[in-house]
């Protein structure tokens, strides 16, 4: 391919859809994932066992069973995906606010482990000291709970940004390979492939690579080593 | 006037035992509560800051009740507004000792009162991890006082105060007492440490 030979040529597309997709994402998850593992850190119930349950399923879970279910439950032709087109016109398969559903969902216990683990790990003394001074449950989260576990909060962040970076088979799965609307940088690596064109696979494998890397890096020397790996 | 009655469950290495307790408090007044380890006094104070709910009980304060198991009136911390001085202090590793005061009130004359008290105004930049055990008692006292509370609640406050210290800090607090007609109730093991501050005892662990 011409691509392939001219890397000044080469489509970037799909790293900058990647970025777009990874940033979405992670600012949504941030958003929604703080108070829920605020919620889940705060005692045991079998509500919150299911919760945590079902968000640490993509964990283990195939990311195609994921995606293949995503697909079926946002499909227009079934219940669900036929009533959001219908009264809202959202259209979830095939289009990048399905990217980042299916991310969101995917990448879920990477923003919501690490938080959850932090704020289980805070001293109780500390809500209750805040309590004692008058101050609401959300000043105390806001004032006293969240800046002490800045250094898990941004191990989370970055570790969602950077899984979703990575994601293959769920975007592939909803998404499909449309070029310039879901064609992010993973699948663009698989279809480079298919094609037998190494070079622009690598071109792509090496970029998010490259950014992987300085992402992860950036966390350790931010986190003065202190960052916990999340391979121990 | 504080009125206590309350029953706790208490889980301890050699099975479950019961806090029961039954004690007034008048205004103002100041208690040295004792007793063996274990026996359930910082939960006692927990207890009435609304940290922990025990399974039977009334606490009224000043006519108004806080807490009443039969009738399920439980006031949340928020609203009993408790000074508590923690055993472990409780600092906010984020806030420095400055930070700690605005944090509890916006009364600036007060925060500077309170500075002066504790010394730590040459201090007030660092935060928790840059002061001593002594300091960082001190600032947990200063915090509690900072909401001016009608009711503190002290758990072992002066056990890592030098002698000099504790003796020049509690006339401060004896003071401050006083002025905002405190009712305080103080945990410690030690019953000299008190001396000259408290004027009441109650020992807690003798029916358990």
């Amino acid at each position: 391919m011409a691509i392939a030979n001219n890397p000044a040529a080469m489509d970037l597309t799909p790293i900058w859809l990647t970025l777009k997709l990874a940033a979405i994402t992670t600012a949504l998850l941030l958003v929604i994932g703080l108070p829920i593992a605020w919620w889940l850190s705060k005692g045991r119930s079998i509500i919150k066992v299911v919760l945590e349950a079902l968000i640490t399923m993509p964990l283990v879970l195939p990311p195609s069973v994921l995606g293949f279910y995503l697909l079926l439950a946002f499909s227009p032709r079934h219940g669900l995906g036929s009533w959001l087109q219908h009264v809202f016109n959202v259209q979830f398969v095939f289009s990048f606010q399905g990217l980042v559903l299916a991310s969101v969902i995917y990448s879920m216990p990477f923003m919501m482990g690490p938080i959850k683990s932090a704020l289980q790990q805070l001293p109780a003394s500390l809500s209750q000291a805040s309590c004692s001074l008058g101050k609401s449950k959300w000043q105390t989260f806001t004032h006293v709970l969240v800046p002490n576990i800045r250094p898990s909060l941004l191990t989370a962040i970055v570790l969602t940004f950077a899984h979703t970076l990575g994601e293959f088979g769920v975007v592939l799965m909803i998404g499909g390979n449309i070029p310039g609307v879901t064609r992010v940088a993973s699948i663009a690596v698989y279809d480079s492939v298919e094609q037998m064109d190494y070079s622009t696979a690598n071109a792509y494998s090496l970029i998010l690579f490259a950014i992987t890397f300085v992402l992860v890096i950036s966390v350790f020397i931010f986190n003065k080593y202190r960052l916990k790996s999340p391979l121990e | 006037m504080i009125s206590v009655d309350i029953e706790k469950k208490l889980k301890a290495y050699e099975g479950v035992r019961t806090l029961k307790m039954t004690a007034d408090f008048p205004a103002g007044s100041i208690t040295h509560i004792y007793g063996p380890s274990g026996a359930g006094k910082s939960t006692l104070l927990k207890i009435i800051a609304g940290f922990i709910q025990p399974e039977k009980g009334k606490i009224i304060v000043d006519g108004t009740t806080w807490l009443d198991t039969s009738s399920k009136i439980n006031f949340p911390p928020q609203k009993r507004m408790a000074g508590f001085v923690f055993q472990d202090y409780a600092l906010f590793p984020n806030m420095s000792v400055q930070q700690h005061l605005e944090y509890a009130t916006k009364d600036k004359a007060w925060i500077e009162r309170l500075l002066a008290i504790g010394k730590l105004g040459t201090l007030s930049t660092h935060k928790p991890e840059h002061l001593s055990g002594g300091q960082q008692q001190r600032l947990a006292i200063l915090r509690a006082l900072a909401i001016k509370p009608k009711l503190l609640l002290m758990d072992e406050p002066f056990s890592a105060l030098d002698t000099e210290m504790k003796s020049g800090l509690i006339g401060d607090l004896k003071s401050i007492f006083n002025d905002y007609a405190t009712t305080v109730l103080i945990v410690s093991h030690n019953r000299n440490e008190l001396e000259g501050l408290t004027g009441r005892e109650l020992k807690i662990g003798d029916s358990n």
